[in-house]
């Protein structure tokens, strides 16, 4: 029985309630919002509100509405004040679209009001007593630093091991990523980091960014005004919503044919189809991990036709062969469309029996992508891909042969073109260089091996999105846990004897965790000292989207109890990290850790992003509204910043560092399954246990967790399954099913249906109640970027469905018509 | 699939009081694992018009019906699924009935009868009307608004409140 919300009336806004810019914080597309907040006494009337309409007639499709989970009541400037987060039909990403994520901003914020997200954090807390104790800011961060600055003085800066986001929106931002940035790459010169999303600190498309073409390149209406939209490993209609209901829906319906690469069978194929019908839709449901062979035999089809963009490549691309060779920095070699071709070259037929899909199929995809049109005139084509080829098999050639056939037609900084990725989070990267190296450091394996003595997590929880993730927490739990021990054997002492027995502990193998993060996360339960962070909209938060475009998310509320901005949290560690070196007598390591006295984000971003981009100030992003600015920018006039709506629009191609900014092919020669340890377990498992993403919580389940419109809907991870493959084992929907191989065991929620090959399981990723990353083992690529894709385990029941999963629809996810 | 037979409800002529009788009051809330609640208002009720939809003889197993409730710019669909479900009345358990308007653009959604799911045309979101209203897969932040039914002795069925609120409004009673 469905969770039914019990609300049949909600509060009108007032014509003078405050408006607010908000561009939503969780996935890449960035749909625009205005946030409505007004005192909590007051309402406005059906003829006079905020919203401009007659609220006494029903609204017809389309038609602006404020939805329950639209609304809450929060704190402004210490005031209860009612919000309500509503779509901008004004906002060109998604022109009023709401997605089922951010329909949901206001009833996911905190609230003690409507005990809304009540698992926030309020206060620092340090382990003490065998507990998290609340305490102030000053004492929290007077810890982290007196333990981090003896570890990083005696011991060295490599003893810190630093887990950090990258991304924008959420907790993420221009703000936030210069915070941590400068703390760690400009005052530290930290080697041994790792990103949110895996186990380094790394790129996760090198290979495009090698040849000389950034990652997001395009225009959202490129897809709006293309013939061919060709996606690789991704399904939008779940993880970029509206972009696939506002950009390639319209290009579509403008005649644009739909290509998807995916083993699996998604709701964004099914959408297609109803849109383009299915005589435009292609779907070449290939043998896992076997995209690089498709892509070059679709390369080669193409240049042996002679499609290729001859002008395009002469005058754009490199054209004297190798120009990069391969090494441990460069999985593959680098050079000349002929180059190239010279290890891509791979038939149509040989394909066809390596990805297991018909010829027919591919020579089609490729006639689609670039055959010229009945009179001459090239055919348009936008690439896009995401993480069945960034988690994918061989990550960089795989990327690579992607990109060559992009630049092979001509498709890159043109309109109706483009290859991009599809992201997952907003982007948001302002840091000062680096000093991880390439290859970077496996920090996970580091860490499971003993190294690092200091662990500095912000807004990551490993123990649910990482790769070989039983082991990881198997060796977290008992390093950390020497440190509890110690810490709470010196429980009577005073601060410098705690700092003693912590170093002790940490000096005998244990691990001294800072977690900050928003909510008491699962790797928090191993922290020792935790520090509250707010996120978008209880700060300024800037970001850009997937088409590069930067808005200024304004804050409408307070955060809760004593949580701040993680750049400020940064600022505090940096300034305690100064006093306490200097008390040291360490001067000179003191000096590095001046710079931070910034009172509000928007100091942040005016040391950090606002350097590097003078024109660019909060005053003037703000008058952008929520359509903001395409990055670059390259000036401002007329009260406006001028953007740059689609890169490489002149046909230099610069994001390799080259002078003669040639773009470059990639050499990506087809080495079955790469990553160490798949292809034997593939040959003795049962089931492909495929890693996949929902709409409904797509970047947002740690606060899903505490959300009951998405728990009763999935209560457990599902895992879908084909209907046979349940018959044969005697499952029913909804059973609870463990999946198990070498690396470890996780478990979910069985759920029928016919998009699951026999053989093949499609399990949700990133579950609080069910870590995909248990099974996956610690197979990487060359650069580190892991293959969470492919995974081969074996299925066993452990319990018949529960009475919460007996709650459940088990019925096809399929529109249909 | 939508059945046009319309069915003559008698339009804003609210059979107000008296009409206690709960049979048909089973829409039940189903907390989730949080005891944390998200209804930011719940708890005081709107004062809903007791309409007259149809007679249990007038339905056909897996037909649906429009029906309009709780006034003519609001259509739902009223459902004999021929099996017992929760929040089912009559005397097989079995009638449900639902907004039709999709609750995430206002679309009017349409009905599969082979799976028994309500269909939006819009942005391709689907709803389980066997389980209470259920999005099965889609973009509404809420399952589908669910009439609450009473049955009387005669076997008319009376639509006299809604489990969500309804597309297009600020209160489910304008």
């Amino acid at each position: 029985m469905a969770f039914k919300r019990q609300i049949d009336r909600l509060p009108i806004p007032p014509k003078d309630a405050k408006v607010h810019n908000v561009t939503c914080h969780y996935c890449i597309v960035g749909c625009g919002y205005k946030a409505y907040t007004w005192p909590r006494n007051k309402q406005g009337t059906a003829k006079s509100n905020a919203l401009g309409i007659d609220l006494s007639q029903q609204q017809g499709a389309d038609g602006t509405w404020v939805a329950p989970s639209m609304h809450n009541i929060v704190r402004q400037d210490g005031k209860d004040v009612h919000l309500a987060v509503v779509p901008d039909k004004e906002c060109v990403v998604n022109s009023g679209l709401v997605s089922i994520r951010g329909g949901r901003m206001a009833e996911n914020r905190p609230s003690r009001i409507t005990n809304t997200q009540q698992q926030r954090l309020t206060d620092p807390m340090i382990w003490r007593n065998g507990t998290w104790q609340p305490t102030s800011w000053d004492d929290a961060l007077d810890l982290v630093a007196r333990v981090t600055a003896r570890v990083i003085s005696e011991y060295g800066e490599d003893e810190l091991l630093v887990s950090m986001f990258d991304h924008g929106g959420s907790a993420g931002g221009y703000e936030n990523t210069w915070g941590t940035g400068k703390l760690y790459f400009q005052s530290m010169n930290i080697k041994n980091a790792r990103i949110h999303n895996r186990p380094a600190y790394n790129s996760e498309v090198h290979a495009t960014r090698d040849m000389g073409i950034g990652e997001l390149n395009y225009s959202y209406s490129d897809y709006e005004v293309t013939d061919t939209i060709f996606m690789i490993g991704a399904n939008s209609l779940e993880t970029q919503t509206n972009l696939f209901l506002n950009h390639m829906r319209k290009g579509m319906e403008n005649g644009a044919r739909f290509i998807s690469v995916d083993p699996r069978r998604t709701v964004t194929i099914n959408a297609a189809e109803e849109i383009a019908g299915k005589e435009n839709v292609l779907h070449l449901p290939i043998d896992p991990g076997s995209d690089m062979v498709l892509m070059n035999a679709i390369l080669t089809h193409i240049v042996d036709n002679g499609w290729t963009d001859k002008e395009f490549i002469k005058n754009s691309t490199f054209q004297g062969g190798e120009a990069v060779a391969a090494d441990a920095a460069h999985p593959a070699g680098l050079g000349s469309l002929d180059y190239a071709m010279q290890t891509c070259r791979t038939t149509t037929a040989k394909a066809a029996e390596i990805c297991k899909v018909p010829e027919a199929d591919i020579i089609k995809a490729a006639e689609w992508i670039a055959k010229p049109k009945a009179d001459g005139s090239r055919r348009k084509c936008v690439t896009c891909y995401e993480k069945g080829i960034i988690w994918g098999n061989d990550n960089y050639r795989s990327n690579g042969a992607i990109v060559n056939i992009a630049l092979a037609t001509g498709n890159i900084g043109r309109e109706g073109g483009g290859c991009c990725r599809l992201g997952g989070h907003q982007e948001g990267y302002y840091r000062p260089a680096d000093h991880v190296g390439r290859p970077a450091t496996y920090v996970d394996q580091l860490l499971i091996s003993g190294g690092g003595k200091v662990q500095h997590i912000w807004a990551c929880d490993h123990f649910k999105t990482t790769l070989n993730a039983a082991q990881y927490k198997k060796v977290h739990r008992r390093r950390a846990g020497m440190v509890k021990d110690a810490m709470d054997a010196a429980a009577s002492g005073t601060r410098e004897q705690q700092v003693e027995a912590i170093l002790a502990a940490v000096n005998a193998g244990g691990l001294f965790v800072v977690d900050t993060d928003i909510i008491h996360s699962q790797i928090g339960q191993n922290a020792h000292v935790i520090l509250p962070a707010v996120e978008s909209n209880e700060m300024n938060l800037t970001s850009m989207n997937g088409e590069r475009r930067l808005r200024l998310s304004e804050k409408y509320m307070d955060g809760p109890g004593d949580a701040k901005p993680d750049c400020l949290i940064a600022a505090g560690i940096a300034q305690n990290l100064e006093r306490v070196l200097r008390e040291m007598g360490k001067n000179d390591y003191a000096d590095k850790f001046k710079g931070y006295d910034w009172k509000t984000e928007e100091d942040a971003f005016m040391d950090g992003y606002h350097q590097g981009n003078p024109d660019v100030t909060y005053d003037r992003l703000r008058a952008m509204g929520n359509n903001g600015v395409q990055e670059p920018v390259h000036g401002y006039e007329n009260g406006k910043l001028l953007g740059t709506p689609r890169l490489y629009a002149d046909g230099k191609f610069d994001r390799h560092g080259r002078k003669d900014k040639k773009a470059l092919f990639c050499a990506a020669g087809w080495r079955g399954l790469q990553a160490p340890g798949k292809e034997r377990e593939r040959a003795t498992h049962k089931f492909w246990i495929n890693n996949v993403r929902a709409n409904i919580f797509w970047q947002n389940q740690f606060l899903d967790q505490d959300n009951d419109f998405i728990q009763d809907r999935f209560p457990y991870p599902f895992i879908e399954m084909n209907p046979q493959d349940m018959a044969d084992m005697g499952l029913n929907p909804g059973d609870l099913i463990e999946i198990h191989n070498e690396n470890g065991s996780t478990q979910g929620m069985a759920y029928p249906t016919k998009t699951a090959r026999p053989g093949q399981v499609a399990m949700v990723f990133g579950s609080p109640s069910g870590s995909q990353g248990n099974v996956v083992n610690p197979g990487v690529n060359e650069l580190v970027l892991p293959d969470y894709k492919h995974t081969w385990g074996n299925i066993r029941k452990i319990a018949n469905a529960t009475p919460k999963a007996k709650g459940v629809s088990f019925k096809s996810k399929e529109y249909t018509s | 699939m939508r059945c046009k037979n319309l069915v003559d409800v008698g339009r804003r002529q609210f059979l107000r009081g008296g009409a206690m009788a709960t049979a048909g009051a089973a829409v039940v809330t189903v907390a989730g694992a949080s005891s944390a609640s998200a209804a930011p208002v719940a708890g005081a009720q709107l004062d809903y018009p007791s309409n007259k939809l149809a007679n249990i003889a007038d339905l056909k197993v897996n037909e649906p019906m429009d029906i309009e409730y709780p006034d003519a710019d609001s259509p739902g669909a009223l459902i004999k699924l021929g099996k017992a479900v929760e929040g089912g009345v009559g005397p097989d358990g079995d009638i449900v009935a639902f907004s039709t308007l999709c609750p995430h653009k206002g679309y009017n959604v349409n009905y599969n009868d082979k799976d028994r799911t309500m269909n939006c045309p819009g942005h391709f979101s689907r709803f389980d009307v066997e389980s209470g209203g259920q999005q099965v897969w889609g973009h509404a932040t809420s399952n589908l608004p669910q009439f609450v039914l009473r049955v009387d002795a005669k076997g008319d069925i009376y639509a006299e409140g809604a489990s969500d609120l309804i597309f297009g409004r600020p209160s489910n009673v304008l």
